[in-house]
């Protein structure tokens, strides 16, 4: 019986790199599609010609959805790994000293003070913008819950019987940490770099939706439904139903994924 | 109070680093009629040759003073364009907290005092698929079905256009307040369902609800008398302890709605580096999410005798 969710969880996984694979794939096979214009096809509702329509530009809104889906996987990913660097990597600094550890709480607190989006606001605008700025904001907002949860769980190993007879036997810092501490948060890292996954997608979508974010030029979700904002009011609901959609089943896929990780590490 | 301060030093070593020059910023499009001479007279004037830690002290002291400088995309004083703002924005986060709140402990309860069956799924499903749309989204799905399509709801803004708004009415007000307090409060929904339904669940798996049931209590009884009491403190905690997160929608939801709030002229701020502004406000809100914090700290030492007890362990 308990082998089940571990199948469930391993076929989810299968799932979700297929997933992945055909995102990042198909800017090779998308070609130029989600940035041709035809001027002949603008604002057209969904047809057996053009699926899910197309825009002001007589642009493919399926062939950009699928783009933009494919650019906010690796802006995530790319976030969600950087995230849980620094926060594995600051949890780590504070276990060497208690001044540290007063250090990286209060650098926690703060951050946690001010509201995620105003925070992205904040840092996309001190590096002025593109993509790198939105990973490197992403990353630098989303670090500080992972932490909290890491330097708990290092506190928690550090009083275990099996570290403290290493420290016994005259092992320095440094060792248990990388042998002992690491090899431990490894499975917390794996699922709090997924559960920060969805969050970094959507908060890079929103970033750019205020025009702060990725370049206007790259067919981004954020890009997508601004887009589509400017043409609301004539009714053109396809613009902005589809991209947004596919956010939101994207984000629900990868949220439900690392859930049911936890669960089945926890076990 | 200190992690205030830090939140101003983190702001202020932020916008220092931004690439954006301020005295751009100020010209627009002007830049190209001023010379280098000039520009220089209003870096000079405006103390940009000093060093950024004299520039940090002299911004904390006029902040001090209560001087919180000039915005130069609304033309007024920084206080003047946060306090016409302030109240249109409270409007909006307190009835979207309140209706969070309610519909947040009213759903949790229901769903997790009937655990497992066709409501429990279909409102944990519910609160899945919200936590997990995008609030741009969903307020831009809103006004397309009912202001556009329907064309219940104004599209834009406080208040008709054209109208004074001393001549707005409260009922007027309260029409264009509706869709975006709506949405707001839908996303903040979720993540209090969640918690008060894992709550209830161990609630009725309790001791207490299991004597309950024995006296013969029903089912809905035990929840309602017993769960209510047992779920809602919690639940109230958490929703002064996620005031940031409301605020990070209401910034998105202003900008759909083009609601002219504090959301908007965060947004406003950032585009157009307005620099004065967005620390101010930054600063404001840091204050807001404390309080939040401190009221979510307060409320459950007050309820919870254990968490009482770790503190004065530490």
């Amino acid at each position: 019986m308990s082998s089940q969710p571990r199948l469930i969880a391993a076929g989810y996984a299968a799932l979700l790199a297929l997933l992945a694979l055909l995102l990042l794939g198909s800017t090779a096979w998308l070609g130029d599609s989600p940035t041709r214009m035809q001027f002949a096809a603008r604002l057209l509702p969904p047809s057996p010609e053009h699926w899910l329509g197309t825009d002001a530009l007589g642009r493919e809104v399926w062939a950009r959805t699928l783009a933009g889906l494919a650019l906010s996987f690796q802006v995530g990913l790319s976030a969600a790994l950087l995230g849980t660097l620094v926060a594995l990597s600051l949890a780590s600094l504070a276990m060497l000293s208690p001044l540290l550890d007063a250090l990286v709480s209060l650098l926690i607190d703060t951050l946690l003070s001010v509201p995620h989006l105003l925070l992205l606001l904040l840092i996309a605008f001190a590096l002025g913008g593109g993509t790198e700025a939105v990973i490197i904001a992403v990353a630098l907002t989303h670090w500080p819950s992972l932490a909290r949860v890491l330097r708990a769980e290092l506190r928690h190993v550090h009083h275990a019987p099996y570290v403290a007879i290493s420290r016994g036997l005259g092992k320095g810092q440094g060792f248990i940490i990388s042998r002992h501490l690491l090899p431990h948060l490894l499975p917390h890292c794996l699922v709090g770099a997924l559960l920060l996954f969805p969050h970094a997608i959507l908060h890079e979508a929103a970033l750019t939706f205020l025009g702060v974010g990725l370049d206007p030029t790259q067919p981004a979700i954020g890009v997508l439904l601004a887009d589509a904002m400017r043409y609301l009011t004539g009714g053109y609901w396809w613009l902005g139903v589809f991209p947004g959609l596919g956010l939101l089943l994207m984000v629900l896929a990868i949220e439900r994924f690392a859930s049911m990780l936890r669960e089945v590490l926890a076990r | 109070m200190l992690v205030l301060l830090c939140v101003a030093a983190v702001s202020f070593g932020l916008m220092m680093l931004s690439p954006i020059d301020p005295v751009d910023a100020y010209l627009g499009p002007q830049m190209a009629q001023v010379s280098p001479e000039q520009r220089a007279l209003i870096a000079e004037r405006w103390g940009f040759d000093a060093s950024p830690a004299v520039q940090f002290r002299h911004w904390l002291q006029q902040l001090l003073s209560g001087e919180l400088g000039w915005s130069h995309i609304y033309h007024q004083p920084v206080s003047d364009v946060i306090g016409q703002r302030v109240h249109r924005s409270f409007l909006l986060l307190g009835g979207a907290w309140l209706l969070s709140l309610a519909l947040g402990i009213l759903l949790g309860i229901a769903a997790g005092s009937n655990e497992g069956s066709w409501l429990d799924r279909l409102i944990s499903g519910y609160a899945y698929l919200t936590a997990s749309t995008p609030t741009f989204w969903l307020a831009m799905l809103a006004l397309l079905l009912f202001s556009v399509t329907l064309g219940w709801t104004p599209t834009c803004c406080a208040g008709p256009t054209g109208v004074l708004s001393q001549e707005v009415t409260p009922l007027t007000r309260l029409h264009h307040l509706l869709l975006p307090t709506l949405t707001l409060a839908l996303l903040g929904v979720a993540t209090l369902t969640l918690h008060t339904r894992a709550k209830m669940v161990a609630f009725m798996r309790s001791d207490t609800a299991l004597h309950a049931f024995a006296q013969g209590a029903s089912r809905i009884d035990i929840a309602w008398r017993h769960g209510l009491g047992h779920a809602s403190l919690p639940a109230i905690t958490l929703a002064f302890a996620s005031l940031g997160e409301l605020f990070g929608g209401s910034l998105l939801v202003e900008h759909v709605f083009a609601y002219p709030g504090l959301g908007q002229a965060t947004v406003a701020a950032g585009l157009r580096s307005d620099v004065p502004l967005l620390l101010a406000i930054a600063l404001f809100t840091a204050l807001f999410v404390s309080v939040g914090n401190l009221a979510a700290d307060g409320l459950s030492r007050l309820t919870d005798p254990r968490t009482r007890r770790s503190h004065t362990n530490e």
